[in-house]
């Protein structure tokens, strides 16, 4: 006998997180029992100014099928300016990924300071529903790491 | 030593610059002379040192085919003994600009002559009129009228084309005819713009992701990974390149999925966007005929737009667009708010 299984699509989804702001933000969302989906993986970075455009390419290339960058609220970084630095390189950078036909939805930049626990899980849920209904990504992946 | 060809006689121009440039070797100026060598059909010159004035009679050539940009050799000839003359077309002098900027070109090093620039030719795009088995062209002498291109092919027959029909992309929306940076200048230039620069981005960017994608993943597709590009690129000058990481998965090798090749390109572009001149090399290279300048275009665009105009290399002060900010820039969320009012 087979058990059939169902098979749900669930997004895999990776949040790059500055330690200051955004990965405290998470941590309060923790601490005062706010939900947000498991399938949200952060990767803590030491300020959003951090994160290569290649790092999200690479995510995508791993099998992400969205990726979310969130930092300090413009003015309140740790380190003075590096979210300024970040927001013009991302903007670029997802205008390029809309330009080669990716679905403009599953790249996002969200700021959230260590304070807003409420507006980080509202943001990852948000985010994870949006990516849900845009299923797989298939524009950019890497046949690799997909089993059939 | 190779021999000239025959399709092309010296011309004053071409005299004048040879003539210069065995003066400033003779009174020890400089020390050698970087410019663009015959090759072995009249279409491909390369560039090419010249150490003595014997060298430079025989190889020296300078015509419509001598589009490579000569900038990208002066980071070597900036750690070489003594001066190095060099001789840069307009849009030539603005990648050097970036150099400087960049400190990756000593100023004291070069003595830079502007040379004047009546458009750059293709045999490509001779090609794609239906004129193969190209030996001989004529016309594409700085001294010619510049208006027709004529070509005897090695199959005995002649064929004519206009020389705007031939020119490569770039040159069609040209930046201008004026060096931004020179010692002295030598040769007529002329107008050659018939075009709207980013005509073919905006083509592009009214299809839907559909169609781009569609359209990326065609022209994309082709790419064989051979580096051109970036070995091309004057503002692709980094010492260590990620793409050479054997520990990395971008290491340069053949594409091995339709992920490695966007993500080639993609990165490509990124790493030169606010420092790109548009100096199109990389579309001129690239042996598979990619129209990679599209890329760098659209990073141009869309920073002219959000960030205010921005020309790379215009000057060497200037901070670029990406090594600066100001506090109420655009949030990366206008990509999506942007495209959703074009649909609608």
């Amino acid at each position: 006998m087979q058990i059939e299984s169902k098979e749900e699509f669930r997004p895999k989804i990776v949040a790059f997180c500055c330690n200051w702001c955004s990965y405290a933000g998470a941590d309060l969302a923790g601490s005062s029992r706010l939900a947000y989906p498991a399938d949200i993986k952060i990767i803590r970075v030491p300020c959003s100014c951090r994160v290569n455009p290649l790092f999200i390419l690479r995510a995508f290339e791993k099998g992400a099928d969205g990726v979310i960058m969130c930092g300090c609220h413009p003015g309140d970084c740790h380190y003075t300016t590096g979210n300024f630095y970040a927001r013009r390189r991302m903007t670029l950078l997802f205008s390029m990924l809309d330009y080669l036909g990716v679905e403009n939805g599953r790249t996002r930049v969200e700021w959230v300071s260590a304070a807003e626990g409420a507006k980080f899980s509202a943001t990852m849920n948000e985010f994870a529903e949006k990516i849900q209904s845009l299923g797989r990504n298939v524009r950019l992946e890497d046949i690799r790491c997909r089993k059939e | 030593m190779q021999e000239r060809m025959t399709g092309m006689v010296r011309q004053e121009t071409e005299s004048k610059l040879i003539a210069r440039a065995k003066e400033l070797l003779a009174d020890q100026t400089v020390a050698r002379v970087l410019g663009w060598k015959s090759g072995d059909m009249d279409y491909n010159p390369e560039p090419g040192y010249f150490n003595s004035a014997q060298e430079l009679e025989s190889q020296f050539v300078y015509n419509g085919f001598c589009g490579a940009n000569l900038s990208k050799y002066m980071i070597e000839a900036s750690k070489m003994e003594g001066r190095t003359l060099v001789f840069l077309k307009p849009c030539d002098t603005y990648s050097f600009n970036q150099l400087i900027k960049e400190h990756r070109v000593d100023r004291e090093k070069a003595y830079i002559i502007g040379v004047g620039c009546k458009g750059k030719l293709s045999a490509e795009k001779i090609r794609q009129q239906g004129i193969t088995g190209i030996e001989t062209v004529s016309g594409a002498g700085m001294d010619d009228g510049c208006d027709e291109l004529k070509i005897t092919t090695i199959y005995g027959e002649e064929a004519s084309c206009s020389y705007a029909s031939a020119m490569l992309e770039r040159c069609h929306v040209c930046k201008g005819k004026e060096h931004v940076i020179f010692d002295e200048e030598i040769g007529e230039s002329r107008d050659t713009v018939d075009a709207e620069r980013f005509a073919e981005v905006e083509r592009i960017e009214a299809m839907t992701p559909e169609e781009r994608f569609a359209f990326f993943q065609k022209e994309l597709s082709k790419c064989i990974r051979c580096n051109a590009c970036r070995n091309v690129c004057p503002a692709c000058n980094c010492r260590k390149c990620v793409f050479d990481q054997d520990k990395f998965d971008t290491s340069q090798k053949a594409n091995a999925n339709s992920f490695e090749e966007k993500m080639f390109h993609i990165i490509r572009a990124f790493h030169v966007a606010g420092r790109c001149t548009d100096c199109g090399e990389c579309s001129r290279v690239c042996p598979q005929g990619i129209p990679l300048h599209l890329f760098n275009r659209k990073f141009i665009k869309d920073i002219n737009e959000f960030y205010g105009e921005f020309q790379a290399g215009a000057d060497c002060e200037t901070r670029g667009p990406l090594t600066d900010y100001t506090f109420g820039d655009v949030e990366p969320g206008i990509v999506a708010e942007r495209s959703q009012s074009c649909s609608k």
